[in-house]
């Protein structure tokens, strides 16, 4: 990079162009978690018991596991996006925001497997 | 012309619905991100361990504490969903008159009150 021209200075400077795809891939998220939020709450609704035999009986359910195991994915992956601009604006040192964006991508990515492991457990009748 | 300082901090500037509602969906959305996902993998989590996990959770969630939580993320759900749909009517260019964006910007955190009121009265009565 730069060779001492003008435009040699400049060069691979400018945007990743990363950004747009960022931007789409955080609405997109947006709009599964307004569908399958929506669900959730009104299986709550409809489940009215949450005791455990009555929430295992429900999520067991390949119709009540597919849209948790959905909802878990783009939940964690809307929230990491959200929480790369939050850290993106306050973080400006360049070795901790790197820290801050690893440790992001660990929680969120261990987090959600616990989760989907956790469905896919109790779906496939296997206590973990 | 007065000394005016370049690029004011949220302190300097005059609080306005705009702003609220700005700051509003970075904190909710910061916080069902930080704490409620916790919840959700505590709740999962503790479904999968079995029955003697599940009791811990569900007593800890039924505390007057895990009752302030869980109202308060059913809270910042509907106001981070009010403001994100907002977000994207703007996005579509739509809602930037000065009279309408101010209108959203009240209500839309508004709505969100009454959405939680609401979810919860169903919850509660059923």
């Amino acid at each position: 990079m730069g060779n001492g021209t003008s435009i040699g200075r400049v060069r691979g400077l400018g945007s990743a162009h990363h950004g747009a795809h960022h931007w789409l891939v955080q609405r997109t998220t947006a709009i599964g978690n307004v569908v399958l939020m929506a669900w959730l709450l009104i299986s709550f609704v409809m489940l009215g018991d949450f005791g455990y035999d009555s929430v295992t009986k429900w999520l067991t359910q390949p119709v009540a596991a597919v849209p948790m195991i959905l909802l878990v994915i783009s939940l964690f992956w809307h929230a990491r996006l959200g929480l790369q601009v939050v850290t993106e604006d306050y973080v400006h040192d360049t070795g901790t925001k790197f820290a801050v964006l690893s440790a992001l991508n660990l929680a969120t990515i261990g987090g959600g497997a616990f989760a989907i492991f956790s469905v896919a457990a109790l779906a496939f009748g296997g206590q973990a | 012309m007065k000394t005016r300082p370049l690029s004011p901090h949220l302190q300097i500037w005059r609080w306005g619905p705009h702003m609220l509602v700005s700051i509003l969906h970075r904190a909710t959305g910061d916080g069902m991100a930080l704490v409620g996902l916790g919840v959700l993998v505590w709740w999962l989590g503790a479904l999968a361990s079995g029955p003697e996990a599940y009791a811990t959770f569900q007593a800890a969630m039924g505390s007057p504490i895990g009752l302030v939580v869980l109202v308060g993320l059913s809270w910042a759900f509907f106001t981070h969903l009010m403001s994100g749909l907002r977000h994207f009517v703007l996005d579509i260019g739509a809602g930037y008159e000065l009279t309408t964006n101010r209108f959203w910007s009240i209500a839309s955190p508004a709505i969100a009150v009454l959405l939680t009121m609401a979810f919860w009265a169903v919850m509660l009565t059923k």
